[in-house]
């Protein structure tokens, strides 16, 4: 059975409909990817999930329940946690307390602590100090992956985590991705880079227009196939 | 000599005024809520601990030491029932709510208690005073003084020291982003305001010690703790405690050019202020 599933999700921002009907699954120590071209849903899908938005209970099931219209704070206490778009660290904490608030709505114990997100991103230790948004790009976006971690979640979404970093950052930062996957997080990751999503993932799955197009393993997905599904068969 | 005496006693008002305002600056800081019936709120607390005072024969402090559990209940239910359910993209539903909470207090005390000015008994301690130096200073301005630096260092380490005071900034910052990390806006907020009315009770502790007090003088006090608030900065409680002073200061100084002139050079000291540093002396918000 997988782990976290989602059956016919629909999701809209007032008469503005974002998701039409989207399945997607999640097996337990697996990394999916979703990938798409702006406003193509991937963003809403991942807010769903983390019960920003609410849907129907039956769209999002997690362990074979359905937590589709629970609020944010209880997705967090059952152990799916995400790195929002943007980072969104909060500037009135220091690096230090931002990990420590990751968990706030789920302390339990499992590989990560503060020890370990230091030793899986040791720069964050030299910083701990500092206003968490008094630092790089690629080192806030650290700090969010290591706050999200810090509930040591059973799944972790990550929302566009290359957007807006240097390529030798995003290197650096998906480098960290075997350890958190070794730790027993499975992980669904938006992505617009298409080659950084396939080569992370177990599996893909192309958004286009708030319906899933295309999914499959990387080794099946043809370029022509991606290129018809992110854009559209006439493209 | 006099102009010494008179800044040490300003000072030593300034104390009841940052108690007054370390509540509202608390409340403003967390859910940029301005709750206006924070005032009758003080007054409500004044009463309470008369009632204990008088019917149980309690000690004043100890009655204060009760009424704060009590007070605690007071602001998290009304929090949590009332003002949680005005929050929303406009900005007027709470202003509203609390204006309204304002006359039912007011009017609630006033069939309780008719509009006779009380005091809360002490007894010879409202009397009493110690000399320092040249000056003599009143026990109670004085504790009233250090209660109020108490409750701003109490207030900076729950801030900045608990998982609690994370949670208050993590909120403050951004309520999508710190619900993600399992924080529930309503229950924090209702806490916040519990913590608030925790305060508020030891301000009422010195507000009916002080000076005699009847259920409409909420609204004059709410005014101090705007003042107060707003020439210390939004977001910073040391501020606050500063603020409290320089109203403080400047109403003894305006009494002691011309008794009428109390209440007049507090306002003045504030639209100075206000006209020099419109984001107050020790802005920290950055909204």
């Amino acid at each position: 059975m997988a782990l976290l599933e989602t059956k016919g999700l629909t999701a809209s921002y007032g008469d503005f409909q974002a998701l039409f009907g989207v399945d997607i699954a999640l097996d337990p120590g697996e990394t999916i990817a979703i990938i798409g071209a702006n406003g193509a849903g991937k963003t809403t899908l991942m807010r769903s999930i983390a019960g920003i938005l609410a849907n129907q209970p039956n769209a999002v099931l997690f362990d074979g329940e359905a937590i589709g219209a629970l609020p944010a704070p209880d997705i967090v206490a059952r152990g799916i946690a995400m790195v929002p778009e943007g980072r969104k660290l909060f500037p009135s904490l220091s690096v230090e307390e931002n990990l420590l608030i990751g968990r706030y709505g789920r302390a339990v114990a499992g590989h990560w602590s503060l020890q370990t997100v230091y030793e899986l991103f040791p720069i964050l230790k030299e910083r701990r100090g500092n206003p968490g948004t008094a630092l790089s790009g690629g080192q806030q976006q650290m700090v969010a992956i290591g706050r999200a971690l810090m509930s040591n979640p059973r799944v972790l979404l990550c929302d566009e985590i290359s957007l807006g970093l240097a390529p030798v950052v995003i290197k650096d930062i998906y480098a960290a991705f075997p350890r958190i996957r070794a730790a027993g997080a499975s992980l669904v990751v938006v992505e617009q880079d298409i080659g950084q999503a396939l080569k992370v993932s177990d599996r893909v799955y192309c958004l286009m227009e708030g319906r899933i197009t295309l999914s499959g393993a990387p080794s099946d997905l043809t370029r022509e196939k991606i290129h018809s599904a992110y854009f559209g068969a006439g493209a | 000599m006099m102009w010494i005496d008179t800044i040490v006693q300003g000072i030593l008002l300034g104390g009841l005024y940052a108690l007054f305002a370390a509540g509202l600056s608390l409340v403003f800081g967390i859910m940029r809520l301005v709750n206006l019936a924070h005032g009758d709120l003080i007054v409500l607390a004044a009463f309470l601990i008369l009632v204990m005072v008088s019917a149980l024969g309690l000690n004043p402090f100890v009655a204060a030491l009760v009424a704060m559990p009590l007070m605690f209940a007071i602001g998290w239910a009304l929090q949590f029932y009332l003002l949680n359910r005005t929050f929303g993209t406009d900005i007027l539903p709470p202003l509203l709510v609390t204006f309204g909470l304002s006359i039912v207090i007011q009017n609630g005390l006033l069939e309780g208690f008719t509009a006779d000015s009380r005091r809360i008994p002490v007894g010879g301690l409202d009397s009493a005073s110690v000399a320092l130096g040249p000056i003599n200073v009143g026990v109670m301005p004085l504790l009233t003084l250090a209660s109020a630096v108490a409750v701003i260092i109490g207030l900076n380490q729950l801030f900045y020291r608990t998982s609690l005071g994370r949670a208050f900034r993590a909120i403050s910052d951004d309520p999508v982003t710190a619900g993600l990390m399992g924080i529930r806006p309503k229950n924090i907020f209702a806490t916040a305001t519990g913590i608030a009315m925790v305060v508020v009770t030891i301000a009422a502790l010195y507000l009916g010690t002080r000076a005699n007090f009847d259920p409409t003088i909420g609204p004059a006090r709410l005014i101090y703790a705007f003042e107060a608030v707003i020439i210390g900065g939004l977001g910073s409680l040391w501020g606050t405690l500063f603020g409290g002073i320089v109203i403080g200061v400047a109403q003894t100084f305006g009494a002691a050019v011309n008794p009428e002139w109390q209440i007049l050079a507090g306002h003045l000291a504030f639209l100075l202020v206000l006209l020099l540093k419109p984001r107050g002396l020790f802005p920290r918000a950055v909204d």
